[in-house]
This record gives structure tokens, C-alpha cells and sequence, in this order.
């Protein structure tokens, strides 16, 4: 909580703020893969509708930060209600397909579509975010947004998991037949599963976007997404803290490791990370602290 | 009309390296459960081993591409004893994630290794168009063509004329009763990943010297040889060499008269129309090899 007040040098602030923002993604597919067991590997894309979608509203139309925000989540969860309609029928390789080729046509709208996106340009000169008066302008107050939203999207995940609908979940994930057969509605709950993850990424690239003042194609990048997966996946997926604990790791490993090595360094070693980890610590990073710490 | 047989030409060069990739990754899938994201890096692979016969060694064209063909399926061949043998079990969830890691790793690799600035592999066809009729074509792209349809036909050979074809549609069909049968399963998933990791080094090496080769040129690849499996089913061997054709026909023809800003847009919007109408693929009766 205090840490912008002993961390003084903006950069590590700045990597502090990019951990935030990954703890959101995190938790938003972690509500997907860790919960329902679906893999959506075209998270990239409810991240830059989001972007796109605040960063737009506040250039051409002039709204302010919360509702171009609102409208963030609003569209985001929107598109991935249409993909959750798609998750009714498709499961395992075809939803994962279905997935990457949403984020795909995208990106590629994204590139392409000059009038409304700037295409390759980006946009920049986006307005700081704005809540009632106070302009979030330096590093340090960013840090204190990105962290309440955060803290509101863990909450969010808390409530639900531990509800009877993230039950559901767990129990579609394990068995969707045995589940149907007590009455469990796999389409609504897969459905709406969706629809709140894509949400959550979509209010993770609104914070982005006005964090940064600049969106550009980029933010379709299908390298969010693996990272957003490499977090998940070795912080323990189906744990509440693990999407964070993988977040913080894996925002923090690279920036320490650019000062040594090179970017294609870092990648390679993010991909030899991702399996050993899947080759020996299967359920991630938190599941194995846990079970350590049972056993003693 | 001439524009259309050009762009049809064209459609069917491209959509025969695609089918290459789409049948490797069909019987990847189909045999082993795995859906091998790291497809692509065996094209890129195959491409960079043929620049480097080709370019830096001097070795002649054709073997330089025949080097290519066996080195990609020695690495594949390496690849599914070190990472995917020891996962076999798993959930297909974490063997897809592995391969995602493959995936990166490789690429970035590929990088340090080359550099970023593309490399163009050297050949030894004249580069004057050959005229026919309406169309003309470079020999090289005939050449391909032809190296396409010889592969093709090997493979279909391989799949249903040989004891090992046999091996693999029965390991397709039912493993455990393959199993039974006294089938080597183990030494079926090896053999199969590295004959379709062969099959893309196969379609990179051919595709290489027509345009550039750089790292992350397998990410598109992989991206059509997905369209190319699920237009035609996952694990159908004749409905990836269709589809292959059909996705090459439809972008050429998508760029030529749409806009080649969204040429690979079709693709994406294959899978998606395809999985939303017909999931099981274009050419399904229930799924099998061949």
C-alpha cells in the first residue's frame, strides 16, 4: 500500500502499475481457465476492445474516464458474450481456435480500419483518467487506481468462486454430464463465466489506455495473451491468489532480466519456463506452496 | 477472366503447401490428442535449415530441400520423446500449453540464432515467367507445385498403402485395441509427429525461396494450417488436402477482388463460419484417417 512512498524511482513505479494491470488479466482468464476449465487464448482481443473502446470515447466523443470505463467493460463483455454463445457447442481445441481467430480478426480491424482506429499509428494524446475531479496524472496516483480496481476485480472473482454459481463452474469444469444430470445449466454458466472475464479484461485495457495516453495495435498482440496463460498457469489456475502471485512473478522477471539480457532472452526463457513448469510443478506455483506448507 | 484463372493459379500453389501443413497437423491431432501449437516452427525450421544448405553450405537446391524435409522430422521425432512422451495421460489442456512453450521458445531462438532481417534462399530457376495460355507462372512456383503434389501423394501412400499406415489408423482408431494388436503405440506417436513435423519443414523449405524467411513466418502458417484442419475436420486426411486447396483459392481470390489488407483475415473467418456451422469440418462422415 505505501510502497510509491519508499519506491521512489518511477520506473520500478511504472513496473508496479504493468503488474496491476496483468493481476486483472490474470484473474479475468483464471475465472476461465481455473474455473471452467476453458482456454481462451484471444484474451488479447477483450484487453484492446477495451483499450479501444475507452480510448476512442474520451478522443472523439469527449467522455469522461468512468463512463468511457463502464463502456470499457460494457463492450468487452458483450463481444465475449457473443464468443460465450460459441462455448454452447464448441469445447477443447475448437473453442481455443474460435478464440485466437476473434483476437485475429481483431487486430486485423484494428490495422485496417484507418478512419476509426488510426490504423498501424495508434492513438495518441489519450486524457489521464479523471474521478470525480481528481486527475490521476502522476505514477503514483495510477498505482492507487490500478491497485483499487484490481482489489475490486479479486473481490469480484472471491465472491463468485465461493458462490454457488462458481461451484457450478468447478463442477462443469470436472464433469459437464454429471453436472447437467443435477441440474447444473452448462451454457448460462459458461455463458456468463465469459461475459464477466471478458469484462474484467476489457476494464484492464481502459486502465491501460489511460494510463499509457497511447493505444496501437499492439495491445491485440497475441504475446499478451501467452503471458496472461504463462501467469495463470505457473501461479496455479483454479487458486484465487495464484493469477496474482503469477502476475507480480512474471511482470517483474522480465523487467529485472532486460537489464542482463536482451527481449528474444527473455521470450525464450518464458517459453522454457512454461514447460518445466507444466513438466514439474503441473498445478503451479501457489497449489505446490500449499502443499509444502501442509505437509510440515 | 484472366485475372480470375491468374488468381486460381496462384490459389492452388498457395493451398498446396497449406494442404502440406494441414495434414501434418490433422494427423498430430487425430493420432495423438495433441494440438501442436508449435506447428508453425517446424515450417519456419524447414525453411532456415534450406537457406542454410542452400546459401551458406552451397548444396544443391534439391537436396538442400531434402535436408530440410529430414531435419524437421528428426526434431519432431526428438521433440515428442523429450516433452510430449513423458506428458502422454495428460489432459490435452497442458500438452497444448507445452507446445505453446515450444512454440515461443523455438521462435525466439530462431532469432537470436538469424537475426530479424529476412533472408531470401537462393535457386537455380530462371526467373522469367512461363507463359500458358492466359496465365503465366515462374518455373520455380511450378516446381513447387509439382514437389507439393509429389508429397501428397506420398503421403497418402504412406497412410493407406503401407503396414506403418495401417499402424497409424488403427493407433487413430482405437488405441488401446492397436495396442492389443501388438502395435508399438509409443513408436506410432513418435513416427507420426515427426512425419508431419516433416510435412511443414516440407512446406517451409518449398515456400521459403518464393517469399522471404524470417522468425515469426511460422505464426501464420500455423494460423492457416489451422483453418486448413478444422475446414476439413480435425484428423481427416483428404479433408486437409481439400481444405488446404479451397483456403489457398479463397485468400487469393479474397486479396485479388476484397482487399489484400484482409487477406489473412479469411482464415480466421473460415474457422469461425466452419465451427459455428459445421464443427466436425466441410467433408466429415465420422472421423477417421483417411
Amino acid at each position: 500500500m505505501t510502497t510509491p512512498f519508499w519506491l521512489p524511482n518511477p520506473y520500478h513505479l511504472h513496473i508496479l502499475i504493468m503488474a496491476g494491470i496483468f493481476s486483472i488479466l490474470a484473474l479475468s482468464l483464471n475465472l476461465l481457465l481455473g474455473y471452467t476449465g476453458l482456454l481462451s487464448l484471444g484474451h488479447a482481443a477483450f484487453f484492446g476492445i477495451g483499450a479501444y473502446t475507452s480510448a476512442l470515447l474520451a478522443l472523439k466523443a469527449g467522455w469522461p474516464f468512468v463512463a468511457g470505463f463502464v463502456a470499457a467493460v460494457v463492450l468487452a463483455g458483450g463481444s465475449g458474450y457473443a464468443i460465450g454463445r460459441l462455448a454452447l457447442r464448441l469445447r477443447g481445441a475448437y473453442f481455443v481456435l474460435v478464440t485466437i481467430s476473434f483476437a485475429g480478426v481483431a487486430s486485423l480491424v484494428s490495422v485496417n480500419w484507418m478512419e476509426l482506429t488510426n490504423g498501424p499509428l495508434g492513438l495518441p494524446g489519450i486524457p489521464a483518467a479523471e474521478v470525480a475531479g481528481f486527475v490521476f496524472r502522476t505514477k503514483r496516483a495510477v498505482y492507487y487506481l490500478v491497485l483499487a480496481v484490481a482489489g475490486l476485480a479479486y473481490l469480484v472473482c472471491r465472491r463468485l468462486v465461493r458462490s454457488r454459481m462458481g461451484r457450478a463452474f468447478v463442477a462443469l469444469r470436472e464433469n459437464e454430464a454429471l453436472a447437467a444430470s443435477v441440474g447444473v445449466d452448462g451454457a448460462r454458466h459458461l455463458g456468463l463465466a465469459t461475459v464477466i472475464s471478458a469484462g474484467m479484461a476489457g476494464g484492464a485495457g481502459s486502465l491501460y489506455a489511460h494510463y499509457t495516453r497511447f493505444v496501437s495495435p499492439e495491445v491485440f498482440l497475441f504475446s499478451y495473451t501467452v503471458t496472461m496463460v504463462i501467469m495463470v498457469v505457473a501461479g496455479g489456475k483454479g487458486t484465487l491468489a495464484g493469477p496474482i502471485v503469477g502476475a507480480v512473478i512474471f511482470t517483474i522477471l522480465p523487467e529485472a532480466l532486460r537489464e542482463a539480457t536482451s527481449w528474444q532472452w527473455q521470450m525464450l526463457l518464458y517459453g522454457v519456463l512454461l514447460i518445466l513448469t507444466l513438466l514439474f510443478l503441473p498445478r503451479g506455483i501457489v497449489p505446490a506452496l500449499t502443499a509444502w506448507r501442509d505437509r510440515r | 477472366m484472366e485475372a480470375f484463372l491468374q488468381h486460381l493459379l496462384n490459389g492452388l500453389l498457395l493451398g498446396g503447401t497449406y494442404a502440406l501443413l494441414g495434414i501434418g497437423l490433422t494427423l498430430i491431432f487425430g493420432l495423438m490428442n495433441v494440438v501442436n501449437f508449435a506447428h508453425g516452427e517446424f515450417y519456419t525450421l524447414g525453411a532456415y535449415l534450406t537457406f542454410a544448405a542452400a546459401s551458406l553450405l552451397r548444396v544443391n537446391f534439391v537436396l538442400a530441400i531434402a535436408v530440410a524435409i529430414l531435419g524437421g522430422s528428426l526434431l519432431g521425432a526428438l521433440c515428442e520423446r523429450v516433452l510430449l512422451r513423458p506428458l502422454r495421460g495428460e489432459s490435452i489442456d497442458t500438452t497444448m500449453l507445452v507446445m505453446i512453450g515450444l512454440w515461443i521458445a523455438t521462435q525466439n531462438g530462431e532469432l537470436l540464432a538469424w537475426g530479424g532481417v529476412a533472408k531470401s534462399i537462393p535457386h537455380p530457376f530462371p526467373t522469367a515467367p512461363i507463359v500458358i495460355g492466359p496465365v503465366s507462372v515462374a518455373p520455380l512456383r511450378l516446381f513447387v507445385l509439382a514437389a507439393v503434389l509429389v508429397l501428397i501423394a506420398g503421403s497418402h501412400v504412406l497412410i493407406h498403402r503401407t503396414r506403418l499406415g495401417v499402424a497409424m489408423r488403427a493407433t487413430f482408431q482405437d488405441r488401446e485395441t492397436a495396442a492389443l494388436m501388438g502395435i508399438d503405440v509409443g513408436g506410432i506417436h513418435t513416427l507420426t509427429f515427426a512425419f508431419g513435423s516433416g510435412l511443414a519443414a516440407a512446406a517451409g523449405a518449398l515456400l521459403g525461396p518464393i517469399f522471404l524467411v524470417y522468425p515469426s513466418m511460422g505464426d501464420l502458417a500455423a494460423l492457416k494450417a489451422f483453418s486448413v484442419v478444422i475446414l476439413g475436420g480435425l484428423g481427416n486426411f483428404a479433408g486437409a488436402t481439400l481444405g488446404g486447396v479451397i483456403l489457398g483459392i479463397a485468400e487469393e481470390l479474397g486479396a485479388g477482388y476484397v482487399s489484400s489488407g484482409y487477406r489473412d483475415a479469411v482464415g480466421f473467418v473460415i474457422i469461425i463460419l466452419v465451427l459455428l456451422v459445421r464443427p466436425s469440418g466441410l467433408f466429415a462422415r465420422a472421423g477417421r484417417v483417411g
